[in-house]
């Protein structure tokens, strides 16, 4: 199967056409002849490397009312995803090469981006031991990156021991940054705000603390480090000092964090509610200079989908987390790209390239080449939509977006050539 | 007025006098009678909707709803989503087929008479949410202040204790504020949240130096359980640097009172000789607390039934 794209943009860049065969990019140029292959229009249209996910959660196996393997598959390849590490904190916790090849082969059998498991860094993600990490490295499901996302790896020789020992497997721990000591009943960012609703703050410190305790560690023992879900300028600053440092650590921004702010709390309605919380109007402003000047290599969408019930509660009872696969771009879009702080060169950079390296995936984050792998997605930057949660296709309907009008459309993303999105739909 | 009242925030000036005043007439007009009974709100159904024990909030709001001849039905719903017993939600949809014209809701959880009102059309009136606000506690000061000292404009109120989890101090900020009082905080400072210095207050963490400028005390409970979280060092201590003891009481102008939301600790906070004295306006506190309930369940739902 051959599809041939034309007058595409590849990086918003010169419109050329784009010929996919057996699974790469097989010619590029200006006027080249269909022969047989599906013709997609692309004018209009900026090309991009299909996107990479370091942070989606995909709820199964254990909440498959939340989300699937193939609900959330589908929601990224509509988000211009070709790739997303899935999250370790499932039920069971995919902590054994048996969970993480489970979730790799369901990935495999929904076919629409290629699914990679994160591993568990502790058993059960109780922060007492590690799990048997190079079992999971060596599984079919290659797994490099480890994190006991959704609770910090708070004992600082037990993260010693777990950066030391993924040198070992080319791997790399991605810490959730949150001293537990500090956040006992967190709910929101501490500050202004928190005072005056009364809901429990969650301070940026205890972000901060975790990271410059493991930059340092990472530095000490040369291993590499990769923050989840930056959320605050002191750990901007601190991560900007390590790096100066050559210390090897990467770290990640969320699109909600690159736009909402704890104003948002203020209506008590939990779908606000995220771990960590939404900050302030200055967090925001440092966290998209962070990633404009390359301090913060990635974006990755934290996607957390929650049952109804799990989020029509009040504040307090609500589970932390929103969805975040289909509305990435559109929210980069508009916080980087429409401000002048990103090119989609720089898009391509934080949301394809460097995340693909980050999880060591061979076939992904590639440029838009003649014999590259032919994952890319195109999009329409011009349009504007406003989002329904009704019409996502996640299981879930915690965006906190809803209502929301957000520029760019995402009209076709190719797997490996097929397409996985075209006119704006999956195709399966 | 707004259709609920959630938070002090929901009053204007023009709206918290109009509370007060409107209080003052409901007493003026019961004064003396033998059936303590107003017939306004005949026919109207009240809920409390209790999901914490509070006994004398409960009862007090009770007595308001049966003063002016509404039908009160107790709902104590211990246990929330959280336990997996009922959800808020679930409540809120049978109370609204019940009909229910305000619901009076007492939560654990600060913002739950918020998610409340988005899911009925019947007023809202918040009893206490969380460590957020408890607005009727806040209005039942101001007029036991007023009554006093017969003014609020300009009146100096010294809050003391555990403002971080108060949800009385915070509505008492707001509101006394919004009546043109002063309002200073006097805490430890591991009592006071991080970013109370936006708030419309003086801060102090010394109360011998606040006592002698202040019309008002207002000793907020203390709950010795706090040291354990490192809050304070021992109940003893607090109540050394923070207690309101006679000693303290005689540093006050001659005419300011002292007031005390209840449930006391006596010994800890303020002690038994300040709580039973002149000054005191615990008592006033408990009586008052009717007039104003009644006076906001009047405002709230006292135009005539559809």
């Amino acid at each position: 199967m051959s599809t041939l794209i034309k007058g595409a943009r590849p990086y918003g860049e010169e419109a050329v056409d784009l010929l996919l065969d057996g699974g790469v990019i097989a010619a590029v140029g200006t006027d080249l002849p269909a022969d047989g292959a599906q013709v997609v229009d692309g004018s209009g249209l900026v090309a991009l490397p299909g996107l990479v996910d370091l942070h989606t959660h995909l709820r199964e196996p254990g909440r498959e009312d939340a989300e699937t393997v193939e609900t959330g598959s589908r929601a990224a390849a509509l988000g211009g995803f070709t790739a997303v590490h899935a999250m370790a904190n499932t039920d069971p916790v995919a902590d054994t090469a048996g969970v993480v090849e489970q979730v790799w082969r369901l990935g495999q059998q929904a076919g629409l981006v290629d699914v990679v498991p994160v591993g568990a860094v502790t058993v059960g993600l109780r922060g007492e031991r590690l799990a048997e990490l190079g079992a999971m490295a060596d599984s079919a499901a290659r797994v490099r990156v480890f994190s006991d996302d959704g609770h910090c790896v708070a004992d600082p020789a037990l993260m010693r021991r777990a950066l030391e020992y993924v040198k070992a497997l080319d791997g790399v721990v991605a810490q959730h940054a949150e001293e537990p000591r500090l956040t006992v009943g967190a709910q929101m960012n501490e500050g202004d705000r928190s005072a005056r609703l009364g809901l429990t703050g969650w301070p940026a410190a205890a972000e901060e603390a975790v990271i410059a305790r493991d930059v340092l560690l990472a530095g000490h023992v040369g291993a590499r480090l990769h923050v989840c879900h930056v959320s605050t300028a002191g750990s901007v600053e601190i991560l900007r000092w390590a790096k100066s440092r050559g210390v090897q650590v990467t770290a990640e921004v969320t699109p909600h964090h690159l736009l909402l702010t704890d104003e948002c709390a203020e209506t008590y309605d939990p779908v606000f509610k995220v771990n960590p919380p939404l900050r302030t109007d200055a967090d925001v402003q440092a966290l998209r200079a962070g990633l404009a000047d390359g301090t913060i290599d990635a974006v990755a969408t934290d996607h957390a989908p929650h049952a109804v019930e799990d989020k029509e509660s009040e504040w307090a009872a609500a589970r932390p987390g929103m969805l975040g696969l289909e509305q990435a771009l559109a929210i980069v879009v508009q916080t980087m790209v429409e401000p002048g702080l990103l090119d989609w060169r720089g898009v391509a950079d934080r949301m394809s390239v460097r995340p693909a390296a980050i999880g060591r995936l061979d076939g992904h984050g590639r440029p838009l080449a003649v014999g590259e792998p032919a994952n890319l997605l195109l999009l329409d930057p011009t349009h504007r939509a406003t989002v329904d949660p009704a019409a996502l296709a996640s299981r879930s309907r915690n965006s906190p977006y809803a209502g929301r009008e957000l520029p760019g459309r995402v009209v076709a993303t190719f797997l490996r050539g097929v397409p996985t999105v075209l006119d704006g739909k999956a195709t399966k | 007025m707004k259709r609920h009242l959630l938070e002090a925030g929901d009053l204007d000036r023009a709206d918290a006098t109009l509370v007060l005043d409107t209080a003052a007439q409901i007493e003026q007009a019961l004064a003396g009678r033998e059936v303590k009974k107003l017939p306004t709100l005949r026919g109207r159904t009240v809920v409390n909707l209790f999901f914490e024990d509070s006994t004398r909030t409960r009862i007090s709001f009770e007595l308001a709803a049966k003063r002016l001849s509404a039908d009160v039905i107790n709902f104590s719903a211990k246990g929330s989503s959280v336990s997996k017993g009922e959800s808020l939600k679930d409540t809120a949809l049978t109370l609204e087929a019940m009909g229910a014209d305000g619901i009076v809701v007492r939560h654990g959880a600060s913002g739950a008479p918020h998610r409340l009102a988005h899911w009925v059309r019947g007023s809202v009136v918040n009893a206490g949410d969380g460590t957020h606000e408890h607005p009727t506690q806040a209005l039942l000061d101001a007029y036991t202040i007023r009554q006093r000292l017969g003014r609020l404009d300009g009146v100096r109120v010294a809050v003391v204790g555990d403002v971080l989890h108060s949800r009385v101090a915070r509505s008492n900020v707001w509101l006394l504020s919004t009546l043109g009082a002063e309002v200073t905080l006097v805490a430890p400072p591991t009592l006071l949240p991080v970013g109370v210095g936006s708030w419309p207050v003086t801060v102090s963490y010394d109360l011998d130096a606040v006592l002698p400028k202040a019309d008002v005390v207002m000793m907020l409970r203390v709950q010795a359980e706090r040291m354990n979280a490192s809050f304070f060092p021992s109940a003893r201590e607090y109540s050394r640097r923070y207690g309101l003891d006679a000693h303290r009481m005689a540093a006050l102008p001659d005419d300011a009172i002292v007031m005390h939301p209840g449930p006391m600790n006596r010994g800890m906070e303020i002690a038994a000789e300040v709580a039973d004295s002149a000054r005191s306006t615990i008592v006033d506190q408990v009586g008052n607390g009717v007039s104003v309930r009644m006076a906001v369940l009047y405002l709230l739902l006292g135009g005539a039934p559809e």
